[in-house]
């Protein structure tokens, strides 16, 4: 009896698991995807409109760079 | 493998709950499971018409790049694990194995603030957008919130709240769009969104089949969802409100130790324990690019990106830190310098530098050197140089 019942649970938590994984990969499965082409060429879009404003990519003007070096201060 | 997670019964886990459907075996479940990975094969399938390497060869070369070392926080007594910036842009704060977390003003090195958890390993921590407090957490399984204050003598610990409740150790967070939401990744599976104030449970996000090293939410304008990554290889994207998993990547080959979005939220990032980062574009619900070499054997632990998207900042398991040219798929520079791992990575909230954490007890705030801002050519080709190898 009690085995009866852990192999129907067993099974039942098995069934479960793969309507789960079925109901996951209906969703996945459709989904509206683009071409790569499209998805590179707005990637590059994105890039080449926002570069000039990188200062990782173009450098920042030492002028203006809260990060430059600065001379040690003496507190007198 | 982790203690059965906690969540809220959305309709899907109801529906599974529920007995047999009518003709439904699990043999026919398995079966149309397999039909549908493979429709989903197929799909992506379709629309790979180009690689993106072809399409970028139209995009200028990067010229030199030139990235010297400005700041060097010391000040852990042991590895550092975990880093971030204040929306102030010269504020971080930095977490570490000894259980320490401190929080710098990266342009003068002053340590502002310094609290001891009552855990070691601190993995994760996160500062508010408000600037007024941070979170982290660890070993400990939970995050918890430490308001900040302008009072330097108070006793930072006494105003500690906990937030999220973990089963297993706490690997990620970050606060959303306010102060008021935590977002928790977990080695218990899961990850979280969580009331700060009353620690209430919001949403919980169940599929990854292994521990959940790393999340990034996505930049504020593109919506409500956010990517996770895990120790099953898998990258996950997740819609906030529903707590359903959209979108899956499983490409790598090893655990996916962090995720980071693109700057327009149409892709993001992954550094993966197999050697690779990798960039997946959610519109075409594929990976589109590997930055890998054969010469880089150890696993990445961090990535970011600049500001425009252009370059891909990767820390890694050999001290090094390469820069990627994320259109082309080269390496346009190394970075030397850290003594241990580089375990975190991050670039500042206006892009101006980026600050990496190590293994080796130090944070290094790193910037483009030539203090001067170079020449934008238009069309046309830029000189290519080679490879700078930087020892910095």
């Amino acid at each position: 009896m009690l085995t009866n019942m852990s192999s129907k649970m067993q099974s039942s938590n098995n069934t479960a698991h793969a309507r789960r994984t079925v109901q996951q990969l209906r969703i996945e499965a459709s989904i509206e995807r683009i071409k790569v082409s499209k998805a590179s060429a707005d990637l590059m879009h994105y890039c080449g409109e926002h570069a000039k404003y990188d200062p990782l990519l173009m450098g920042i003007p030492a002028s203006e760079n809260p990060f430059k070096d600065k001379k040690p201060c003496t507190i007198l | 493998m982790n203690s059965p997670p906690h969540f809220i019964c959305t309709p899907f886990s109801l529906m599974a709950c529920q007995g047999l459907a009518s003709g439904e075996t699990l043999k026919s479940l398995k079966a149309e499971s397999e039909t549908l990975r493979k429709k989903l094969e197929e799909e992506r399938k379709k629309l790979h018409d180009v690689e993106l390497e072809k399409v970028a060869e139209k995009a200028e070369a990067l010229g030199e790049l030139n990235m010297k070392t400005r700041r060097t926080l010391k000040g852990h007594g042991n590895k550092v694990l975990c880093m971030d910036w204040c929306k102030d842009k010269r504020r971080i704060v930095s977490s570490s194995q000894d259980g320490k977390v401190i929080v710098w003003d990266a342009f003068t090195t002053n340590k502002e603030h310094a609290v001891t958890m009552p855990t070691t390993w601190v993995m994760a921590c996160a500062y508010a957008p408000s600037g007024c407090a941070i979170a982290c957490g660890g070993l400990d399984n939970k995050c918890s919130v430490y308001p900040l204050s302008l009072d330097k003598d108070e006793n930072l610990a006494a105003k500690k709240k906990s937030v999220a409740m973990h089963t297993n150790y706490l690997s990620g967070c970050t606060f959303t769009n306010s102060d008021m939401q935590i977002l928790t990744s977990s080695g218990d599976g899961t990850s979280a969104l969580w009331d700060v104030e009353s620690g209430q449970l919001l949403q919980s996000f169940h599929g990854h089949s292994a521990d959940v090293l790393t999340l990034d939410l996505a930049p504020s304008e593109t919506g409500n969802t956010f990517v996770s990554g895990g120790s099953d290889k898998k990258a996950n994207v997740w819609d906030l409100r529903s707590g359903q998993n959209v979108q899956s990547f499983d490409t790598h080959d090893s655990d996916i130790n962090c995720v980071k979005y693109y700057p327009s939220g149409d892709a993001f990032a992954s550094a993966s324990d197999d050697s690779t980062c990798r960039l997946f574009d959610l519109r075409a619900d594929r990976e589109v690019s590997i930055y890998s070499k054969d010469s880089i054997m150890f696993g990445a632990a961090s990535v970011d990106f600049s500001l425009s998207g252009r370059l891909l900042f990767a820390g890694y398991n050999d001290y090094t830190i390469n820069v990627w040219d994320v259109l082309k798929g080269t390496r346009v520079a190394i970075l030397f310098g850290h003594e241990n791992r580089v375990s975190s990575l991050r670039v500042s909230p206006d892009g101006t530098a980026f600050c990496s954490g190590s293994w080796d007890n130090t944070l290094r705030v790193r910037q483009e050197g030539r203090g001067v801002v170079r020449e934008l050519k238009q069309g046309g080709t830029t000189p290519y140089l080679k490879n700078i190898f930087l020892f910095n």
